[in-house]
């Protein structure tokens, strides 16, 4: 089969750090001991959590689905591995806040007992709403890192290329590397999946060329499954530079387009993928097991055996780092993900989840810490290492002297965080602190402003309403009368006359009595529909916090509260419908009145 | 708890400071070669001043002392002027150069990083409005023309002023000023046959130029500075040069503006100076074509025979205003954001 020559572009800046992968990929991909206690974070995804189906005390199965996706923006999580559920409780969660989340406490009993999987032999051939319905049941969200909602991102239309992301461009993390070398053919059926749900007319699986056996493993398992789909398949080399494996550096260097600002890439046409996610939707699809396990690279020089792991979602990660010989004397910086876009480990009892794909533990003087920043002395470096094409510099100046108008003219909201600044700040001034501190701040500024807004809009529209309502009165007032003067002198040229008070008082044009009459309705019904919403959405709150109380207290109460919050929460929603099309209604009326 | 990136590249201000630094040296040690030691006594005191000063006025503003002054970068200030201002002045003169370059130049604008104004430059150009007649006569004659100054001559010069000392056989005005005198009263055969302007332009002048250009190649070799800013200075003065000034019996003709003055170390060095430069590409060569014209038109119409320290100071001024018109295209934009920033009303 003859590789189609794609034509390679080059995205503007970027950096080359030492790779420092090799260290992890000397040893195939190995299989650590279970965990003696499983920690699975409700959420471990972009978008929302899902309802949790089980209760503390329950005896659960591998692959059994512990939270659901029933919400729009939630994933399904399944048990890792069979055992009982302890606790249903806040726990830390892998976050850059170091924040804490609800997690579903799992005790393993060793037996590793697993649902019966059930898979789709011919998935080729089966129907594509039958695979996305798949997908989201396996709790499939993508893997590189950001989380989104797999099913939901390959339901976008009009996607001309597929691109798969296996460049890794971040030192020391070499999970998807390990993943293509020894699981390559299982990958290509997962991009053939892909390809078939997208519709895409090509796919570009990008690779850096810093990972020779990768892309001889995965050019190997194209020339051995000769298809129809296959020879859409084109396996890319691009060059080692970092950020390549960001999701628009990436589609500028295989298709030379830039996604617009503010955008998705299917706006153009292109959907990405990473490995890991392919590799997880033939999982799914073909073998019919959900998602309970990922693999990912435990490096870094306090490690005796840094390699890759293939760990059960919501092992801790203090029992990976036993497993790979930490030598806690020589410690010094703990990370989830990798040097130049990670986060600090608050604790090592943190879970590895869907998103984790590396862990590193760096020895002393291996990073090089930086010391006490100094001034920014306008050099430059920032703005040509920039793969956004940012003037770091500026944004510096903007964020410390809190000039949040003209950051954001300055596009702020278009750095994408890659570190690539402040790793070659001759000042050591750690840049995207100070960006992420000030993105921070607009979103706030906007929030409240937003609210404000909103305020006032309650506010005016209160003012228009008494307004109306005063008008309102009058005509009635004016109707009365004239009924009554119609009464007495019974003559039928009265109503022309009885308009002309109002055309004087010059609120209301040709509004009709009756329909007056019907705004006032729907005022007052707007108004009791209004109450009725206010109470229940007090109501949810409460039950919320009944059911969440209970949940931290492994309470056997929580599953009642639940669905009485469900049930509360299902009433709210009817209401608030009701309430949009009542004011659907009352809008042409308005539209009149103006 | 300290966010990403946990991983640094090697080169801190301090070292690109010291690289700045050794990268004067192949032009300097030509200039004492060729004119004497007098610029080995300037470098010194200005070298001890500034370090001082930086010091004194770091201590009254209650900063790290030690640890500010190892960024180098009152060093690099007091090398380019000890670089720039001719090396027989009176002593008091390196002095209140040093100060003033350090004091007001930087520190009083709240240290480095902070200073619109390159303070070399504001030094020199103080000293230049304020002693017109000692900074044009002041000047080494080169190698060839007299015996270089040994460090004791220089020292008597520059410290006491030593009359027994015959200034006027080692001192004189520089190839351009020479040139520019001349020009319209003799033609230019004639110019080019005294003795200052050597066997090719500019004796001694034109290897010290030309061996800062190999320092500054040497800053482009290890991506210290980006071509933009030098190669547009040498560009723009050379455009109106050649627009200007191609008639060699009226005007200072083009190689000698290339090596006869300041040009080659004012484009690689003190032009690039980032703090005061603008930061974007097409800004830097806007700037470097703005200094080029300006320097050309102070040297053609001016009353200064060498121009880079005003063209370099004027330009500073449109530095902010560049950096916000010339903005690149940020990725995934249509087009770059140019405009001047508007300010909402509320």
């Amino acid at each position: 089969m003859t590789q189609r020559h794609i034509e390679l572009h080059q995205f503007p800046g970027g950096i080359c750090p030492p790779t420092q992968k090799a260290l992890s990929t000397s040893r195939p991909i190995a299989y650590p001991p279970l965990a003696k206690q499983l920690i699975l974070p409700i959420q471990q995804h972009t978008g929302m959590p899902g309802r949790v189906l089980v209760k503390v005390g329950e005896q659960v199965k591998k692959g059994q689905m512990l939270v659901d996706a029933q919400l729009p923006m939630s994933v399904a999580v399944h048990a890792s591995t069979s055992g009982i559920i302890t606790a249903i409780d806040e726990h830390w969660v892998p976050h850059p806040s170091g924040m804490k989340d609800m997690c579903i406490f799992l005790e393993p009993d060793g037996l590793d007992e697993s649902v019966e999987y059930q898979g789709y032999e011919n998935y080729l051939e089966t129907n594509p709403t039958k695979l996305l319905e798949c997908i989201r049941a396996s709790g499939i969200s993508g893997l590189g890192g950001a989380g989104f909602p797999t099913d939901i991102k390959l339901k976008a239309s009009k996607i001309e290329t597929l691109i798969i992301n296996g460049a890794e461009c971040e030192p020391y993390i070499s999970a998807d590397d390990m993943l293509m070398r020894e699981r390559s053919e299982d990958i290509l059926q997962g991009i053939l999946i892909l390809l078939k749900l997208t519709k895409a007319d090509v796919c570009l699986v990008g690779i850096e060329d810093d990972k020779p056996q990768a892309i001889f493993a995965m050019k190997q398992a194209l020339e051995k499954d000769k298809d129809d789909d296959t020879h859409r398949v084109n396996i890319v080399e691009v060059p080692t530079r970092y950020p390549s494996g960001g999701e628009k550096q990436l589609i500028k260097i295989l298709t030379g387009k830039e996604v617009p600002s503010g955008k998705l890439p299917a706006s153009i046409g292109v959907l990405c993928q990473n490995v890991g996610t392919a590799y997880a939707v033939h999982q799914a699809v073909a073998l019919g097991r959900p998602l309970v396990s990922r693999i990912t690279t435990l490096a870094g020089g306090a490690l005796s055996t840094p390699m890759n792991l293939e760990v059960p979602l919501g092992t801790p990660i203090g029992h990976l780092l036993e497993y790979t010989g930490l030598h806690q004397e020589q410690l010094e910086q703990l990370i989830i993900g990798g040097p130049l876009m990670g986060f600090p480990v608050k604790t090592t009892s943190i879970p590895i989840t869907k998103i984790s794909n590396c862990i590193l533990a760096t020895k002393q003087g291996e990073l090089s810490t930086p010391e006490q920043a100094r001034p920014c002395i306008r050099c430059g470096y920032c703005t040509d290492v920039c793969p956004a094409q940012l003037l770091p510099q500026q944004l510096y100046w903007f964020s410390t002297a809190q000039e949040w108008q003209k950051a954001e003219s300055h596009n702020l909201f278009d750095c994408i965080e890659c570190g690539a600044c402040a790793y070659v700040c001759p000042s050591e001034i750690p840049l995207v602190q100070y960006y992420r501190f000030a993105k921070g701040e607009i979103r706030q500024d906007r929030a409240a402003t937003e609210k404000s807004d909103r305020a006032r809009e309650r506010f005016e529209f209160r003012n228009q309403r008494i307004e109306r309502e005063k008008v309102a009165r009058a005509a009635r007032r004016q109707a009365r009368a004239n009924t009554d003067t119609k009464v007495l002198s019974e003559k039928p040229h009265a109503k022309p006359m009885d308009k002309q008070p109002l055309r004087s008082a010059g609120a209301i044009g040709d509004v009709e009595s009756e329909s007056i009459q019907s705004l006032l309705v729907d005022e007052a019904a707007l108004e009791a529909i209004n109450k009725k919403i206010r109470m229940m959405e007090d109501r949810v709150g409460k039950a919320r916090e009944r059911y969440e109380m209970a949940l931290s207290d492994g309470l056997d109460t929580a599953s009642a509260l639940k669905r009485a919050l469900d049930k509360q929460e299902t009433k709210l929603t009817t209401l608030l419908s009701e309430r949009e099309r009542m004011m659907s209604h009352s809008d042409p009326a308005e539209g009149k009145e103006t | 708890m300290k966010s990403s990136p946990y991983s640094r590249d090697g080169m801190k201000t301090p070292t690109v400071m010291r690289w700045v630094l050794a990268a004067l040296l192949p032009g300097y040690l030509t200039q004492i070669y060729f004119f004497g030691w007098g610029y080995g006594v300037s470098m010194l005191l200005l070298l001890l001043t500034a370090v001082l000063v930086e010091a004194g006025v770091l201590a009254i503003r209650k900063r790290p002392v030690l640890e500010t002054l190892k960024d180098s970068s009152a060093l690099v200030t007091a090398a380019l002027l000890a670089i720039a201002l001719p090396p027989f002045l009176p002593w008091w003169m390196y002095v209140m150069a040093g100060s003033v370059a350090v004091l007001f130049g930087k520190q009083l604008y709240g240290g480095l990083g902070f200073n619109p104004f390159n303070p070399a430059m504001i030094a020199y150009a103080l000293l230049l409005v304020s002693y017109p007649v000692a900074m044009s006569t002041s000047w080494a004659l080169p190698l060839g023309l007299a015996e270089p100054a040994d460090i004791l001559t220089a020292s008597r010069i520059i410290f006491l002023g030593d009359p027994l000392v015959q200034l006027d056989a080692l001192s004189g005005a520089t190839p351009l000023d020479t040139y520019k005198s001349l020009a319209g009263v003799e033609l230019s055969d004639g110019i080019w046959q005294k003795p200052i302007f050597g066997e090719h332009v500019a004796l001694g002048w034109e290897w010290v130029a030309m061996a800062f250009g190999v320092g500054g190649g040497l800053l482009l070799l290890k991506r210290i500075i980006t071509w933009h800013i030098p190669v547009c200075v040498i560009l723009g003065l050379s455009v109106m040069a050649m627009l200007f000034g191609w008639d060699p019996d009226r005007s200072v003709p083009i190689h000698l503006h290339w090596l006869g003055g300041s040009l080659i170390v004012g484009a690689f060095f003190i032009a690039t100076d980032p703090v005061s430069a603008p930061t974007t590409t097409l800004g830097k060569c806007w700037f470097g074509i703005g200094i080029g014209v300006l320097v050309y038109v102070i040297r053609a119409w001016g009353n200064y025979p060498d121009a880079v320290a005003f063209a370099v100071l004027l330009m500073n001024f449109t530095a902010p205003l560049l950096d916000q018109i010339t903005q690149p295209k940020t990725f995934g934009h249509q087009k770059p954001n140019r405009t001047l920033i508007k300010v909402q009303v509320k």
